[in-house]
């Protein structure tokens, strides 16, 4: 069904570590280790996205997942506390809501293309043709209909077909940037707020 | 083969994806520590990026990186086939929201720094106890 | 974490070629795997592995936070940039067609800087970031 033996077993290896890591992650009460657990997630999520012929997509994974995103995580427990609080009781509502919402969504399935099925609707609309329609240089020189004419597809999809998507996508982590550095930055007001207000009050401080 | 082998062969994927997507929902939602939460977070968004994923995976397929002209003047011998590309569309949308995830991740986690410098504590019920003695 | 001899020299080996694939990513991305977002990251990783091993205070000394601040504007204003570009050579918003001699290569050029302003703004974005966390001290 798949590429090959070879490959599929390898698929469900690694779904078999990423459902394994991921319970393992559900249990854990050492935040600690459950972040460097994350990381592990994000890179056996990377390597599978490699093998979904998705490169692109698999290192920038390895390096926010496993990297970026561990880092923050460590330092923000390093800031805050290192260990969750002992649950008090099991709540069964929590576990309901979930096996509820997990069999509406295999129930939804049901009806998708299987894995790899070159006839899924995914790979028929919009018309195969359009990524020789992006590049349109197929060995002949004189040809000269493509759009792009940039090999790597998803690089011409990302920065030119879908140019305003990627703009506003800019922005937003424009946006979350400076909401860190409001958030977490106050150097400046750190040395100066230690100062009694009384003495300043008289003299008209700064409001 | 049954039809019913054909189905758990042909979609095992997504619904191994959809575990670690409710694994990932259950941390949110039953654990009431706030970078524990973060975590599921974590793990839910990964696991929407597989399933997009997996849903551009084409049987025999590869990186849709389209070849140079030395493959075509190849193609012309018969020695070689034009090559079946899997769907770029969703490594487009996943690669931005890779990245502003993290992005949107650290706001959060900067959040929580903020919170356990006011409350002293990083545990929803002992934030809301302090929040309703207040 | 200046005792630890081996991190140290294995972290110096690696730095230029994490910052060297985060260039190459960023300027081959047309044409292999790669483009802004990813560059973006791996750069940042590069930088933020010199904080966590030489600590802080060095880590801001390469990347002063005063130009990594305004680079996080400039990368989102190079994009916004190539959109006018285009409206002033007479095409719409962040259409390249129009800003070379033919439609291909404008598209080249339109979408290298595109990626390259992307590139930026997430680099320096991640930078941020990691300055913003690692500069903050506990609190009790």
């Amino acid at each position: 069904m798949a590429d090959s033996n070879a490959a599929q077993l390898i698929v469900i290896l690694l779904l078999a570590l990423l459902g394994a890591t991921a319970i393992t992650i559900a249990r854990m009460r050492q935040l600690w280790a459950a972040v460097m657990l994350t990381g592990v997630f994000s890179f056996l999520g990377a390597g599978w996205m490699l093998i979904l012929d998705a490169p692109d997509v698999a290192f920038t994974e390895a390096a926010v997942g496993a990297g970026i995103s561990t880092f923050l995580m460590l330092a923000t427990l390093g800031l805050t506390s290192r260990e969750a609080k002992p649950p008090a009781a099991f709540k069964p509502a929590p576990l309901v809501v979930v096996i509820v919402t997990g069999c509406a969504l295999v129930y939804g399935t049901l009806d998708m293309p299987y894995y790899g099925d070159p006839d899924g609707h995914i790979h028929a609309y919009p018309d195969p043709s359009y990524i020789v329609k992006t590049n349109g240089d197929n060995g002949d020189p004189n040809d000269s209909e493509g759009e792009i004419k940039l090999p790597n597809v998803v690089t011409a999809i990302l920065a030119s077909y879908r140019g305003y998507d990627t703009f506003g996508e800019t922005t937003v982590i424009l946006t979350a940037g400076v909401g860190v550095i409001l958030l977490l930055r106050r150097e400046r007001r750190t040395t100066e707020q230690p100062e009694p207000p009384s003495a300043d009050a008289d003299r008209g401080g700064p409001a | 083969m049954s039809h019913e082998m054909n189905t758990v062969l042909g979609l095992y994927n997504y619904w191994i994806v959809i575990f670690l997507m409710m694994t990932g929902f259950y941390v949110v939602i039953a654990k009431g520590n706030l970078v524990k939460k973060i975590i599921g977070l974590n793990l839910f968004q990964i696991s929407v990026f597989l399933l997009y994923l997996s849903m551009g995976k084409i049987n025999g397929g590869t990186t849709p990186i389209y070849p140079d002209k030395s493959f075509f003047a190849d193609l012309q011998d018969q020695s070689s086939t034009m090559p079946v590309y899997s769907h770029p569309l969703p490594s487009v949308l996943i690669l931005t929201a890779i990245v502003v995830g993290i992005a949107t991740t650290a706001l959060a986690l900067a959040l929580i720094v903020r919170i356990h410098e006011a409350y002293g504590t990083i545990e929803e019920d002992e934030i809301l106890l302090q929040d309703q003695e207040a | 974490m200046n005792h630890y001899a081996i991190l140290r020299i294995v972290t110096k080996l690696l730095i230029p070629y994490i910052l060297l694939f985060g260039l190459y990513v960023q300027f081959h991305g047309d044409f292999g795997p790669g483009g802004g977002f990813q560059a973006g990251v791996i750069f940042a990783a590069g930088i933020i592995l010199y904080g966590l091993v030489f600590g802080i205070g060095a880590a801001r000394r390469v990347a002063p936070a005063s130009i990594v601040e305004r680079l996080i504007a400039v990368g989102l204003l190079i994009y916004a940039a190539t959109g006018i570009a285009g409206m002033l050579k007479g095409g719409n918003f962040l259409e390249y067609g129009v800003l070379a001699h033919d439609a291909g290569h404008g598209q080249h050029w339109g979408i290298l800087i595109v990626e390259l302003g992307v590139g930026i703004t997430v680099a320096a974005v991640m930078i941020t970031i990691f300055f913003a966390f690692a500069g903050r001290e506990r609190t009790e």
